[in-house]
């Protein structure tokens, strides 16, 4: 599956589609980059005049990037239709302020995906480089075809 | 039933039980995820624990059977004979 291919099956929308772009997925790992659009509407209360991005949109891009689209990959011809993914854990921690209309990129390491589990090592690095946050994100891929 | 891979199975279950499950409340019969409140991914984790462990490997299809802690100990021994 090419990068492009992964994200159009992706199971998410706008105003919750984190991910603009994949540059590099193989069996290891993905890399991809997102700029936070500083219209989002949580930018009005996180916080009040003063808007930074919340931890939980940071992990949730992570996850989108480092772990759905890299299990997108990994499932290849054996996706069904409708993905059915769940979030099963998330051990983050949190470096640096992500603000309005930064570009980050994420990159994920797989450390292993056995019984529809993918667990992954995901860092986020902020358009200067640095790095934002980092931590292990597991998630659940259902993939019975008649689910 | 096998006391001593019992034992052992035991101490990796106990890891992953939820605070509102103690490692008394484990017996062969007990159901991972209906009776240990144990979630499908931690599951999974557990059978990853008992691969290192007992050095077998484990497929889809046994991970399907593997219900209970009885279940487990059953696929453990024929894991452990097939070797």
């Amino acid at each position: 599956m090419t990068p492009n291919e992964i994200i159009s099956v992706l199971p998410y929308c706008k105003p919750f589609l984190f991910v603009d772009e994949l540059m590099h997925v193989d069996e290891k790992g993905a890399k991809g980059a997102y700029a936070f659009d500083g219209k989002s509407d949580f930018y009005k209360g996180h916080f009040k005049d003063a808007p930074v991005t919340p931890g939980v949109i940071l992990t949730e891009c992570c996850a989108q990037i480092g772990v759905v689209s890299l299990g997108v990959y990994l499932l290849g011809n054996s996706i069904p239709k409708h993905l059915q993914i769940a979030l099963s854990s998330s051990e983050m921690e949190f470096y640096l302020p992500v603000f309005p209309n930064d570009r980050v990129v994420v990159t994920s390491q797989k450390k292993y995906f056995r019984f529809h589990k993918l667990k992954c090592t995901v860092k986020m690095h902020n358009s200067e480089g640095k790095l934002v946050c980092k931590g292990a994100i597991s998630g659940m891929f259902k993939v019975k075809a008649d689910g | 039933m096998n006391e001593e891979r019992y034992t052992r199975l035991k101490k990796i279950i106990k890891i992953y039980l939820p605070e509102d499950v103690s490692v008394d409340d484990i017996s062969a019969q007990s159901h991972f995820i209906n009776e240990l409140n144990i979630n499908s991914a931690n599951l999974v984790d557990i059978v990853l624990d008992v691969e290192d462990t007992f050095g077998i490997m484990l497929e889809n299809d046994d991970m399907d059977q593997m219900q209970t802690v009885h279940d487990a100990l059953l696929i453990i021994d024929k894991k452990l004979t097939d070797k």
